[in-house]
């Protein structure tokens, strides 16, 4: 067992965690944070994907050691004082989930996506969202949530405008 | 209790239309669910599965000494320890009288039949622990020989896939329209014909690979079990599992939480749930059950899998004169809970939109040593829809006809609905023609023709193709007549329940159990214009077999068609119980009542009225009733369908096929969707997308992959090659509407509408960009290795590489190397 600290939706924990536990199980199993999930076994559906230190990563690539003095953001600690984050605003607005499984992972890595292209294209949506899947929607309205999401969020077009516009 | 009297206002805004954002969301968007997986109880044991590594096989010995002695592990059962207990996994659908179903134990007792079938299990303290203690249980396999090749399978001197049946055969299913009385004489109409054209297609295997891995967690009380599964059917399971297992049905309460997709992987009572509930009953402890992705693509039931050998009669001048499909479907090594349906589903859409006379369906399901088939998104109507869509293609260039043409000579036009088909079906309404020319107004039609031609002309190594599905498929599954005289096991009904709570708040129960499909919000919806109560005071509860008593569930695009009109009848009930109310303190006759936007007032009389929501608190005080009527005005209904639905649309793609490599790209994709009513568009719009994104799948991506021993070598996401968002395009979509005469929304269904229609479309289109060029077919998925091999070589692209080559989408692994590619007989065009 080694020990870590990290910090997890703003709040600290200090725990014993085996060398192979992944950060994902650590997260949902000695955390209780279910709100990430896991939905696959070889890093390819992006489901379980938080912030460490503000970046995106997949939780299921990371040990739970390598978070050691790492701050960790989930799903269930981007909004604040019950004002949800722009991205989740934009998914619910723009129908970007059905089951919701993939939800928590799309949402984390499409406001990484922001981050660092803050007025993205329908096509660099597309890319820049590729590690992470979804059975249920085609994707569609999941890139009208980003770009949405993308101009409230500071950067921003007309057209995720124009794409509400057009849905109701 | 007050009889307010309100100012008179505008009617309120209709419900039922309105693009209302899913209330599910609210929980889904922060990570607030209730996953299967994130169910923790106390003193809760964790399950790992220890599957077969081989295909077929003899079980000569099973040593579990050393995984017991494991830490952490509480105990470890093989077959042998619950074959007296764990009976067979149903089939619920003997689609002929003399069906052979060889039995499918939960866990495999003395032979195994495809890799990835459980053989032990590891009940542990942790879930870690159960599975580090998988690889030390020993089991010796003395080995059988593998069936893998359905055409094989039932050749002369094939080895058997189970030795205790006489063949590989399950059943042989007919259906002949000459027979039957709903057409001619096929064989006739084929000795008469002036033209045949015969094809065989591939329907590959695929994979429904739901994003949320299946998980089951099962906490006996005292001789009472609760179960919490990822499943799309807890009410069927619940049945299931009772008739299985032996606990009585009321001493089982299953739990569907949030369930994370289906697409009809989850329409099944798996070896998994029978498992859990039997190592609980065992041991008195809650246990829990989640899978690894990579168990989930190997054991929970794959779909498709069907060669088709369909052959079309017509004239010169393109009247179709008949359909003869004949059909191996590949059941994998045991029977499902409706494998076998699944292509008789299909078996009375091959006649798509089209007037055939004339029409034969012949279906031979056939055991392999692979893991079992059953339902998946479409459910043999996307085989249908595909052969019958793909072979007018090729009889239009037989014909040297417009694919188009030759569709609009032959399809049911809008005046001639209801409209029943040679497979006996009674079409319900619709305009093929309309959805055609808005959907050909869409995509841009006249233009993309001109630049195929001018790209034609001018040797563009990228041509451009463009390919068409006018399909229709039968929804709302379903009148449960139908469902008897098909030897089905249950009927397609639907249940609701309305509860109208003394708050004037109201609780929808409903039997329909959703996994993405916001049933939330759209059964919302329809009760606030029923009852015309505000859409924030309504919830919806499902999935709980003690909360939700009765129900068929969620499969079938049955929910808003069949459960939404049980919903519509359970509020029509709600109206009549609560006009009584009414009528007694508004001191007026019943038929003096007028109901509208909620409120009951008396004709002539302005400014007196009560509120439904009123009359639900006066109801509950149960003050001042009329004499004889029980305080309550709560309802139930059941909502069995006298028919199908049939939504049809019009579909086209525009692909850009690369001849120097092989590529396809999509590069438009247009559709123009009949589903009927539509009662919230964001919700159609969705549901529409995201069966694209399968049906799309199927032609360009998807591929379950067996080697020459049995193993899947697609087994994880990095050789199953699910659609990422790079690898789809964007989907122009827009609809008509001709409501649904059987049921009283008037809606038809869409779950999988885009799913059933999108798959020939692509592959018609990406035909079209090379006939030229000598090619007349390409094997699903359309890889740019098969696309190469068809414009090089002829033929249709062939089995995907494996040996010596690298396939698009799939890795090289050892399991791979040293198939010959050409080994298969699937391999070459008729």
């Amino acid at each position: 067992m080694t020990q870590i600290s990290v910090r997890v939706d703003g709040a600290s924990y200090s725990d014993d965690v085996e060398p192979r536990t992944l950060l994902v199980h650590y997260l949902r199993e000695q955390l209780g944070k279910v709100g990430t999930v896991v939905g696959c076994d070889t890093s390819n559906c992006g489901a379980c994907t938080v912030h460490l230190d503000g970046e995106a990563v997949k939780s299921c690539t990371v040990f739970a050691v390598q978070a050691d003095g790492s701050e960790v953001t989930t799903i269930e600690g981007i909004a604040s004082n019950g004002t949800l984050h722009p991205m989740q605003k934009a998914f619910h607005e723009m129908h970007g989930l059905q089951c919701g499984f993939c939800t928590p992972g799309m949402i984390m890595a499409s406001i990484d996506l922001v981050k660092d292209n803050p007025n993205p294209s329908e096509d660099e949506v597309r890319e820049g969202i590729e590690g992470n899947l979804c059975r249920c929607t085609g994707y569609q309205n999941i890139i009208r949530a980003v770009q949405q999401a993308a101009a409230e969020m500071g950067g921003g077009t007309a057209s995720a405008t124009e794409a509400l516009g057009a849905q109701s | 209790m007050t009889i307010l009297e309100e100012p008179t206002t505008g009617a309120p805004q209709k419900e039922i239309g309105k693009a209302r954002r899913r209330k599910e969301d609210a929980r889904l968007i922060t990570g607030r669910t209730t996953w299967t997986d994130n169910m923790v109880l106390p003193g809760m044991l964790h399950l790992a599965v220890v599957r077969s590594p081989v295909a077929h096989a003899k079980i000569t010995g099973v040593d579990l000494a050393a995984a017991q002695q494991a830490p952490g592990v509480i105990a470890v059962f093989s077959g042998r320890d619950f074959a007296e207990e764990q009976g067979s996994i149903p089939c619920a659908w003997p689609v002929t009288p003399d069906m052979v179903n060889p039995g499918h134990p939960s866990i495999a007792v003395d032979e195994v039949n495809h890799v990835g079938e459980a053989v032990a299990v590891i009940v542990a303290r942790s879930k870690t622990a159960a599975q580090d203690a998988v690889e030390l249980v020993d089991i010796d396999y003395d080995l059988l020989p593998v069936v893998l090749d359905m055409e094989q399978a039932v050749g002369q001197d094939a080895p058997l896939c189970h030795d205790h049946v006489d063949s590989n055969e399950s059943f042989n299913f007919v259906f002949d329209a000459g027979d039957m009385g709903t057409g001619g004489d096929t064989d006739q109409a084929f000795a008469d014909a002036e033209v045949v054209v015969s094809r065989r297609f591939v329907q590959q295997r695929l994979i429904p690979a739901f994003m949320e891995p299946r998980s089951v967690v099962v906490q006996p009380q005292g001789d009472n079990y609760t179960m919490w599964a990822s499943t799309q059917i807890p009410h069927i399971l619940r049945v299931m599992l009772a008739m299985i297992t032996g606990v009585p049905e009321h001493k089982l309460r299953v739990i569907a939480p949030d369930v994370g997709g289906g697409f009809g992987g989850k329409l099944q009572v798996t070896p998994e749930e029978v498992i859990t509930l039997l190592v609980a009953r065992r041991l008195g402890k809650p246990v829990k059950w989640t899978e690894t992705r990579s168990e989930s693509l190997m054991s929970a039931h794959h779909g498709r899998d069907q060669i088709q050998y369909i052959d079309i009669a017509a004239d010169r001048q393109g009247n179709v004169k008949g359909l003869r499909c004949r059909i191996l479907s590949d059941m994998g090594a045991y029977l499902r809970l409706v494998s076998p349906g699944i292509p008789i589903l299909g078996a009375f859409m091959y006649v798509g939109i089209y007037k055939f006379p004339a029409y034969r369906f012949e279906c031979r399901g056939i055991f392999t040593n692979k893991t079992p088939t059953d339902a998946y998104r479409g459910a043999g109507r996307p085989e249908a829809t595909f052969a019958v869509e793909r072979i007018m293609d090729e009889l239009a260039v037989e014909l040297g006809m417009d694919p188009l043409e030759l569709r609009r000579k032959n399809w049911i036009k809008a005046e001639e609905f209801p409209f029943t088909t040679a497979a006996g079906l009674e079409y319900d309404s619709g305009d093929y023609d309309g959805a055609t020319r808005q959907a050909l107004e869409l995509i841009g039609y006249d233009e993309l023709r001109a630049e195929q031609q001018r790209r034609r002309e001018s040797g563009d190594p990228v041509q451009l193709g463009i390919g068409f599905s006018t399909f229709t498929e039968m929804c709302g599954l379903a009148p449960s007549r139908v469902l008897g005289s098909l030897s089905y096991g249950a009927g397609g009904w639907e249940n609701a329940a309305i509860r109208m709570l003394p708050t004037g708040k109201i609780e929808v129960v409903t039997g329909s159990t959703p996994h993405g499909q916001g049933h939330e919000t759209a059964w919302s919806q329809l009760v606030a214009d029923s009852l015309g109560v505000p859409f924030e005071d309504i919830e919806v509860l499902h999935g709980d077999t003690a909360i939700s008593t009765r129900g068929m569930d969620t499969y079938g695009s049955r929910s808003l068609v069949v459960g939404g009109a049980a919903v519509m009848k359970a509020a029509d009930k709600v109206i009549a119980k609560a006009r009584k109310v009414a009528s007694h303190l508004l001191e007026a006759s019943e038929d003096d009542l007028d109901f509208s936007a909620g409120k009951f007032s008396v004709r002539g009389t302005p400014g007196a009225g009560v509120t439904i929501q009123e009359i639900a608190l006066a109801t509950f005080a149960a003050h001042n009733l009329p004499d004889g009527v029980e305080p309550s005005i709560d309802a139930e209904a059941t909502f069995d369908p006298v028919n199908f639905s049939f939504p049809h649309g019009t579909h086209i793609c525009a692909m850009d096929v690369d001849t120097e490599t092989g590529l396809v790209k999509i590069r438009k994709y247009a559709c123009v969707d009949d589903v009927g009513v539509v009662v919230n568009p964001l919700i159609v719009e969705g549901q529409v997308h995201g069966g694209l994104a399968q049906g799309i799948a199927q032609a360009l991506y998807e591929e379950a992959v067996y080697d020459a021993d049995g193993n899947l070598t697609t087994g994880t996401f990095v050789d199953y090659l699910v659609p990422s968002a790079a690898d789809l395009p964007h989907f122009d979509t827009g609809n008509t509407v001709h409501p649904a005469p059987g049921n009283p929304i008037g809606a038809k269904g869409v779950g999988e509408a885009g799913c059933i229609a999108s798959t020939p479309a692509v592959v018609n289109a990406a035909l079209d960009a090379v006939r030229h060029l000598g090619v007349s077919d390409i094997r699903m998925p359309l890889t740019p290795e098969r696309v190469w091999r068809a414009i090089q070589h002829g033929g249709d692209g062939g089995v995907r590489a494996t040996a010596g080559t690298t396939a698009y989408g799939g890795a090289q692994t050892e399991t791979t190397a040293g198939v010959p590619t050409d080994a298969s007989s699937l391999g070459g065009d008729r």
